[in-house]
C-alpha cells in the first residue's frame, strides 16, 4: 500500500531527507492543519501557505472557504476587511451544515479548475472525516491541481492520507515597527509532524496576513531568543 | 375599446379580491403625487357624487368632501393590467395594441364572422369585460382613429363596417373626438368649429393653408380628420406576446418510480435546450411542475449563476431535486418552462485559453446552492459603515461587483468576526483602562501586548439612541492569540449600568 502510493506521488516532492521550507514549490494536493478553537492561527497560516504557493487566476484570486457549522459558531465568519487586499474579493464562503456537507463542498471545491484553492473547516473529529473521506479529497485535489487546506479545530490527528500535516498554535507576533506595546507581525508555532518526502521539524513562521506590512510574504524566523530583551534593553536606555 | 373608469375599477376589483368589501363602501380618489401635491386622477361613483373630479388637487377636494380616502394610484400596475388585457383580446382578432391610459385597439378584420358578426361580436367582448369587472364602452371602425373616436364620444355603441357610412357617424361628435390636444381645441372652439361635422364642411384649402405650420398629428385637425375618414393610413405597433420557453410531455402510462421520472426529466431537458439552442437563450431560472393522476401538482425550481444550456448541469441539479417527490398513483403530465432567460450565443473557444480542468465555476455555484441553500454560499460585498458586523453583507455568489470601496486600512481588522460577540468576564481592571486578565470560554488569558482603544462611535441615523460606543483593543495574550475585544459603553454615559466587556474578533 505504501509503495503503492509512493508510486502514484510526483518525482518533483524530494528525496525523503529534505527540510521543508517555505520557498519550497510542492505539487498542488491536501495539506492538513491542525489548530486551536480559540485562535486563528492555522486560518491566518493557510491563508500564508495559499499565498505563497498558489496561483492567482486570469482574474485574480478566486477561492473557497467552507465551514462546517461548528466552526462557524465556535470561531465566527471571515471578515472581509480583515482578509489580505488581494484575497478580498474573489472568494465565496460556504456555509455547510454539517460536516458530511461541508466534506462534500470541498470535493466540489477542488473539482473546479478555476478555483485556486480552497479552505475547508472542520471542528472536531467526526465520523464521516476518516480515512477514506480524506483519501477522496487527496485525489481530486491532486488530479485538478486546486490546493485544498483543511484545517482541523480540536481535531485527534488520526490515520490520514494528508500529504503534509502541521499542528500550529499561535505565538508570541514581532516586535511592533513603531509601538512597542502592540502585537506587531503575527507568528505562529507550526510543527509539521508528518510530510511525504519530507522531514518532519518544527518551524516558527511569521506571515504578514492581517498585518499592515503589504508585502509580507512568509518566512521562517531563525530563532526568538533575543526577542523578550529588546524593550528591557530600551527601558534601561 | 374604451375603459372609462379603468383605474378605479382595477382597484376595486383587486380589493374585492383581498376581501376587503368595506374599503368599496367608501368615496375612493386615486391620487398621484406631482410638484403641487397630490393630483386626483381617477374618482371612484361615490367620489364623484361628493364633488370630487379626475384633475383636481386633493387639497381642493377635500374643502368639498371631506371624507375622501386618497389611495395611491398604480401608473406600473395599470399599464402592465392592460397590456394582459389587450393580449387576452386576440381571441377576437390576430393582433391587438394598447392604447394609452385606459384603452385598447383590436384588428377584427377578417374575423368578425367567426363571432357571428359585428355586434354579436361587440356585445360578447362587452360582457366579457363586464364580468372580468371592467366598465367597457366599445366601437368598431373601418380605421382605429373612427373607432376610438365612436368609443369615445357615440351616444350608443356602434359598429360601422362600410368607409361610406363613415362621415355621417362622426359628424355630430365633438373635435374633441379626433384627439386633438388642448391648444388645437382651444383654436377650433374659437373659430366656432364644434363638431366634426363642422370641420367636414370648412373647404380643405382653408384647413391647409390654416394649420400649415403644424406637423404633428395632435395639432392638426387635418391630418387627424383624413386618418379618421380612412383617407391617410395610420401606422399601428402590435403587441406580441413571447410565451416562455417550455417542454412538455404526456404520459400514457402514469409512471411511479424515480427512475422513469428521472429518465424524462432528462428528455424534456434536452428538448428545451434544443429549443433555446435555436433562439440562442440560455436559462437561468427554470421551473418543473409534475402533475398527478389525481390532479395535485409539484413544483421544482432551480436557478443557474449564469445563464446555461448544457443538459447534463441542469438535469445533475434537478435529479438532486426529485429524491422527495412523492408520486401517490402515479405521475401523467410534466412540464419544464424556462421562467428566466438571457440571451446566449455559441462562445468561440481561444487558442491560447489556459488549459483548466474541472468544473467551471458557476457549474461549482450551481451545485452548491442547489445541495446547500441560497443563503449558505454567499459572496462577501463591503458596504458603508462604521460598525464591523454592518460594514460587509453576504450577495449572491458570482457576480463580479464594481470596484467597491474596502476599509481604508488605518486600523487592522481581525481576520475572523464573530456572527455575536461573546462577553468575557474581566478579573482585574482599571475603570477606564484595559483589563489585564480576562475569563473567556473557561480560560484565563493575560494581556501581554495591547492597543487602542480604536472608539467606533454607534452610526445614529440607523441605530437607537440608547446605543453605546465601543472601545475597541487589539490585545495578545501571554500564549500569542490575538484578539480583538471591546467594551461597551463608558462609566457615567447614561445609557445603561457599568459597561461590559465583550470578545469579538479574532486576529491572525
Amino acid at each position: 500500500m505504501d509503495a503503492l502510493r509512493a508510486s502514484e506521488l510526483p518525482v518533483a516532492l524530494g528525496n525523503g531527507a529534505d527540510e521543508w521550507s517555505p520557498d519550497l514549490q510542492l505539487p498542488h494536493s491536501m495539506w492538513e492543519i491542525f489548530g486551536s478553537m480559540d485562535d486563528v492561527a492555522g486560518d491566518a497560516l493557510a491563508l500564508a501557505f495559499a499565498q505563497k504557493h498558489c496561483a492567482a487566476g486570469g482574474e485574480g484570486w478566486r477561492w473557497l472557504w467552507v465551514q462546517d457549522a461548528r466552526s462557524t459558531r465556535s470561531s465566527g465568519r471571515p471578515f472581509l476587511h480583515g482578509l489580505p487586499p488581494p484575497l478580498r474579493s474573489g472568494f465565496i464562503h460556504v456555509e455547510a451544515g454539517s460536516a458530511a456537507d461541508a466534506l462534500w463542498a470541498m470535493e466540489e471545491g477542488v473539482r473546479c479548475g478555476e478555483l485556486s484553492f480552497v479552505i475547508g473547516e472542520i471542528v472536531g473529529d467526526p465520523k464521516v472525516l476518516d480515512f477514506t473521506a480524506i483519501r477522496r479529497l487527496v485525489l481530486a485535489a491532486e488530479r485538478n491541481g486546486v490546493m485544498l487546506y483543511l484545517l482541523r479545530r480540536e481535531g485527534f490527528a488520526n490515520l490520514s492520507a494528508a500529504r503534509l500535516r502541521w499542528r500550529v498554535t499561535a505565538a508570541p507576533s514581532a516586535l511592533h515597527r513603531w509601538n512597542s506595546m502592540a502585537p506587531g507581525v503575527p507568528r505562529v508555532r507550526a510543527e509539521l509532524f508528518r510530510g511525504r518526502g519530507l522531514r518532519p521539524g518544527q518551524f516558527w513562521l511569521e506571515h504578514g496576513v492581517g498585518s499592515h506590512e503589504p508585502d509580507h510574504s512568509l518566512l521562517v524566523v531563525p530563532d526568538l531568543r533575543d526577542r523578550p530583551v529588546e524593550p528591557d534593553y530600551r527601558a534601561t536606555g | 375599446m374604451w375603459f372609462p373608469t379603468f383605474a378605479i375599477d382595477r382597484w376595486s376589483r383587486i380589493t374585492a379580491q383581498q376581501g376587503e368589501e368595506d374599503d368599496l363602501r367608501q368615496p375612493i380618489v386615486l391620487v398621484s403625487d406631482t410638484a403641487h401635491g397630490p393630483v386626483i386622477d381617477a374618482v371612484s361613483r361615490m367620489a364623484m357624487a361628493a364633488g370630487a373630479q379626475s384633475g383636481m388637487r386633493l387639497a381642493d377636494a377635500r374643502m368639498l368632501a371631506p371624507e375622501l380616502v386618497a389611495i395611491p394610484f398604480d401608473h406600473e400596475g395599470n399599464q402592465r393590467t392592460l397590456g394582459k388585457l389587450a393580449l387576452a383580446t386576440q381571441r377576437w382578432g390576430p393582433w391587438s395594441m394598447v392604447d394609452g391610459y385606459d384603452g385598447i385597439l383590436l384588428d377584427s378584420s377578417g374575423s368578425a364572422h367567426l363571432f357571428g358578426g359585428d355586434g354579436p361580436m361587440l356585445t360578447r367582448i362587452e360582457t366579457f369585460f363586464l364580468r372580468q369587472g371592467y366598465q367597457c364602452r366599445i366601437a368598431c371602425a373601418p380605421n382605429s382613429g373612427a373607432a376610438w373616436a365612436l368609443s369615445h364620444y357615440a351616444e350608443n355603441r356602434s359598429a360601422i363596417t362600410m368607409p361610406d357610412d363613415l362621415p355621417e357617424a362622426l359628424a355630430p361628435l365633438p373635435v374633441a373626438a379626433l384627439r386633438l390636444n388642448s391648444e388645437t381645441r382651444l383654436l377650433l372652439a374659437r373659430l366656432g368649429l364644434k363638431t366634426v361635422g363642422d370641420l367636414m364642411e370648412v373647404p380643405r384649402e382653408s384647413l391647409v393653408r390654416r394649420f400649415r405650420n403644424r406637423r404633428s398629428a395632435e395639432a392638426n385637425p387635418l391630418v387627424r380628420l383624413d386618418q379618421v375618414l380612412g383617407r391617410k393610413h395610420e401606422p399601428l405597433v402590435p403587441l406580441i406576446e413571447h410565451p416562455p420557453f417550455g417542454a412538455e410531455r404526456r404520459l400514457a402510462e402514469p409512471i411511479l418510480h424515480l427512475e422513469p421520472l428521472q429518465h424524462i426529466v432528462g428528455d424534456i431537458t434536452h428538448d428545451l435546450m434544443r429549443i433555446l439552442e435555436q433562439a440562442k437563450h440560455g436559462v437561468r431560472r427554470l421551473s418543473l411542475r409534475l402533475w398527478r393522476v389525481d390532479g395535485e401538482d409539484m413544483y421544482r425550481t432551480l436557478e443557474l449563476a449564469s445563464p446555461s444550456r448544457d443538459p447534463d448541469h441542469i438535469i445533475r441539479l434537478f435529479v438532486q431535486r426529485l429524491d422527495d417527490v412523492e408520486a401517490g398513483f402515479g405521475i401523467d403530465q410534466i412540464r419544464l418552462t424556462a421562467i428566466w432567460t438571457e440571451p446566449l450565443d455559441g462562445a468561440q473557444d481561444t487558442l491560447d485559453k489556459l488549459d483548466t480542468s474541472g468544473t467551471a465555476l458557476p457549474v461549482l455555484i450551481d451545485r452548491l446552492v442547489t445541495r446547500l441553500g441560497r443563503d449558505r454560499v454567499a459572496q462577501f460585498v463591503p458596504r458603508s459603515s462604521h460598525w464591523p458586523e454592518r460594514s460587509q453583507r453576504v450577495a449572491a455568489p458570482g457576480k463580479t461587483s464594481a470596484a467597491v470601496q474596502y476599509d481604508l486600512g488605518f486600523n487592522q481588522r481581525p481576520l475572523k468576526l464573530l456572527a455575536r460577540a461573546e462577553p468575557i468576564s474581566v478579573i482585574y481592571a482599571t475603570p477606564e483602562g484595559l483589563p489585564r486578565r480576562f475569563r473567556w470560554r473557561g480560560g484565563l488569558h493575560v494581556i501581554v501586548k495591547a492597543e487602542g482603544p480604536e472608539r467606533i462611535a454607534p452610526e445614529w441615523w440607523r441605530q437607537r439612541a440608547n446605543a453605546r460606543l465601543r472601545d475597541y483593543y487589539r490585545i495578545e495574550d501571554e500564549a500569542g492569540r490575538r484578539y480583538w475585544i471591546y467594551r461597551n459603553g463608558l462609566i457615567g454615559d447614561g445609557r445603561g449600568g457599568p459597561p461590559d466587556w465583550y470578545l469579538h474578533g479574532f486576529f491572525a
